[in-house]
């Protein structure tokens, strides 16, 4: 949950359900979340998996000192970092990969893995993605590829001259 | 106890440095050994896909440092598998620039006139081609017409594509599934190959030590071929001469650690390191705006929403590459595109209020993907890179099994550079704010400090002993008969891509290191006829 929340905070979703505490439901349509970021985070190939558990126990340790210094009262039925709004989440987020902080390298991974769940789907075949509807790719308007899983783009060009050459530029055609 | 191999010349590399070396010394008749880090993938073995084990991770690398992070091909083929074949010529300013040292960086026997030569026939080879406006992408018409509007040039970048087989995709950083794009597995590699040039995959060199024989010892491990973290042997290999041409990124921490076996590094051995001056801008475009006042559109009937549509930079605005402005001054800013993930991270919502590279405000501009338009900025920095001590093996602590990992690598940018950064950035703000067009942002440094797609100058070429670690016949001071032909030899950042300039300079670095060969009783000769291009990159050759 811990983690669903921190994902969340990088590309915010619409809560799955009433009860959904990891997502903070700042946005009406999926997230990093419901675009496979627990998936991703979970693939060994990342090389985070075996952070995920202290990383997690030390989210929470953040959130709980972060809402001490400002003055917060969590709900203690809940993870700290999840017991947090969207936007105190947000804030410590910027905190914890600032630069400075000594820890930064693995909040800077969570959040860079959390992102690519969500545009680009990488624990996912692309084109299998794009054929389920991954929201994230959906949302970006990412094209479909041909029936043979390539994509190719026979429209691509306005086709005519846009702009005059530099008038210093060489037989070769680059700069003098 | 088993007889080490021994060769005559072992390459580390097989990227433009390495590819170019081995071809020229194999067809002179040398007995030449490559050893590349990375995987052999050709044609069909390039995935139109981003899952984590395509292509697309098994051929690049993104190595965080410290303010700087550097992306590069990893892989046979090297950068040229991964690069988007922009391949212009360093203008001629770039040779006289003083940079840091207060003086001019480059050799005085090279200048642009003394390279054109070179760049020459390099051109002939790959092939350099010119486009023409049919050829040039939705993104860059887009950036055209924008500079036009402002009253600027903008000029199709000299590329290697062949625009009849390109399907512009836009997946060149996977590698070219179509071979339209011409890296070296169509070019030199293969014409190595057939003059018996041998190219092992796999083998990343850790170290090198002398013979007694006044030869090398080349210390390797082998790589894992799916889990680039894992080591599955090791070997030595002899050689009469060592040319490293693994890239600005890992050319340096192979000769820190050779510094127990070799002796001392030159002082310039992994410092003088630039980033060239590198910087992205993504523009989210103004459909609206771009129809009404520059009048494009498609034939779907939308003004652009062609982002994903191309095949990397095609549109380069030279007004700033200009020799009457004072250094630090000069930039190119060119049309790019970046796939999802690398290409998406680090943009930044313009006008958030809150969090600006992650969040809600971020994902709202996720949703005009399809209408932003990303500018790719050379500027000139201070070759202010410095590489710490090595890690225990590579050029990295790997921390994802491809693709991803934490290197020595440390940056802080200078005022000049900052300076530098800054006048690009308001300049394409300038151009793509005017009337409305897009709303621009800069990537964010606040993620992994700034970032390269070109790294250069860590081990560079100059007649200045204490400011080059090698001489301008590409000789690393102090060690005779090991040679650097990467981009770590090219002195400084030249505002422009730099492939065709690494390029030209291996080839230019040739002929002394034939030399050097015959004098160390190589039986090579130089003036082999230049390599002829095939259709079709080259695969591993069945064991």
């Amino acid at each position: 949950m811990t983690l669903e929340a921190f994902a969340d905070t990088i590309v915010p979703g619409a809560k799955r359900f009433p009860t959904d505490h990891a997502i903070a439901g700042v946005c009406d349509d999926p997230g990093a979340v419901e675009a496979g970021a627990m998936e991703l985070l979970g693939d060994p190939a990342t090389g985070v998996t075996a952070g995920l558990v202290p990383l997690s126990g030390m989210l929470n340790q953040r959130a709980a000192d972060y809402a001490e210094r400002v003055g917060l009262t969590l709900d203690p039925e809940l993870p700290a970092f999840v017991a947090l709004d969207y936007d105190h989440r947000a804030a410590l987020v910027l905190e914890l990969t600032a630069w400075g902080n000594p820890e930064r390298d693995g909040w800077v991974l969570l959040t860079m893995f959390s992102n690519m769940a969500y545009d680009s789907a990488a624990h996912r075949h692309t084109a299998e993605a794009i054929a389920e509807g991954h929201p994230g790719l959906l949302a970006m308007g990412f094209a479909e590829p041909e029936a043979d899983g390539l994509w190719r783009f026979a429209d691509f060009s306005y086709g005519r001259e846009l702009a005059k050459r530099h008038p210093n530029t060489t037989e070769s055609g680059s700069p003098e | 106890m088993t007889a080490i191999e021994k060769t005559d010349v072992l390459i580390v590399g097989s990227g433009f440095g390495g590819s170019i070396a081995a071809y020229h010394l194999a067809a002179g008749g040398a007995k030449v050994t490559v050893l590349e880090r990375g995987p052999w993938l050709s044609g069909k073995d390039f995935d139109h896909d981003y899952l984590l084990g395509s292509s697309y991770t098994k051929v690049f690398d993104f190595v965080a440092g410290d303010g700087m992070s550097v992306l590069g091909g990893n892989c046979v083929g090297g950068g040229s598998v991964v690069y988007f074949a922009a391949l212009p010529r360093a203008p001629k300013y770039v040779f006289e620039r003083h940079g840091s040292i207060g003086r001019r960086m480059w050799p005085a026997s090279i200048s642009r006139k003394t390279l054109d030569p070179w760049y020459d026939r390099v051109s002939e080879v790959l092939p350099v081609t010119q486009q023409d406006w049919n050829d040039v992408t939705y993104a860059g018409g887009l950036w055209a017409a924008a500079c036009d509007h402002s009253g600027h040039t903008a000029n199709p970048v000299p590329v290697g594509v062949d625009a009849k087989k390109c399907t512009n995709c836009n997946w060149m950083m996977a590698g070219c599934r179509f071979d339209a794009k011409k890296s070296l597995l169509m070019n030199y590699l293969p014409a190595a190959m057939e003059h018996g040039a041998e190219i092992r995959p796999l083998h990343e060199v850790q170290k090198l030590s002398r013979t007694e024989d006044g030869g090398y010892r080349v210390h390797y491990n082998h790589i894992d071929e799916e889990d680039y973290r894992i080591t599955t042997g090791s070997g030595q290999i002899e050689a009469k001469i060592v040319i490293l041409a693994a890239g600005a990124g890992a050319t340096p921490p192979i000769l820190q650690r050779s510094e127990d076996t070799l002796g001392a590094m030159p002082h310039a051995v992994g410092r003088y390191f630039s980033g060239n001056g590198e910087r992205l801008n993504t523009a989210i475009i103004n459909e609206e705006r771009v129809a009404e006042v520059l009048g494009l559109q498609r034939p779907n009937g939308k003004a652009y929403e062609a982002n994903q549509i191309g095949k990397g930079p095609v549109v380069a605005c030279w007004d700033f590459v200009d020799s009457a402005l004072p250094e630090y001054e000069r930039f190119s800013m060119e049309q790019l595109y970046f796939p999802p993930g690398l290409g998406t991270i680090l943009a930044q919502a313009p006008g958030a209020t809150g969090p600006s590279w992650f969040g809600k405000e971020k994902k709202e501009i996720l949703k005009q993907w399809k209408s932003w338009l990303t500018i790719f900025l050379m500027t000139e920095d201070d070759n202010e890179g410095v590489f710490g001590p090595p890690p225990p093996t590579g050029n990295a602590y790997r921390i994802s099994q491809q693709m991803l990992a934490r290197g020595p690598l440390s940056y802080d940018p200078t005022p000049n550079t900052r300076r530098g950064w800054e006048l690009a950035d308001a300049k394409v703000k300038e151009i793509l704010e005017k009337d409305g067009l897009a709303k621009v942002m800069p990537w964010t440094n606040d993620v992994v400090g700034a970032y390269t797609v070109h790294p250069l100058s860590s081990c560079r070429i100059g007649d200045d002993p204490a400011t080059s670690a090698l001489d301008d016949r590409h000789e690393l001071r102090g060690h005779p008969g090991i040679f650097v032909t990467d981009g770590s030899a090219v002195p400084c950042g030249i505002t422009v891509n730099p492939a065709l300039t690494i390029a030209a300079l291996a080839e230019r670095a040739i002929p002394g290191i034939v030399k050097a060969a015959r004098e160390r009783g190589v039986d090579v000769t130089y003036g082999a006829p230049l390599p002829k291009s095939i259709s079709t990159s080259v695969a591993r050759p069945a064991a």
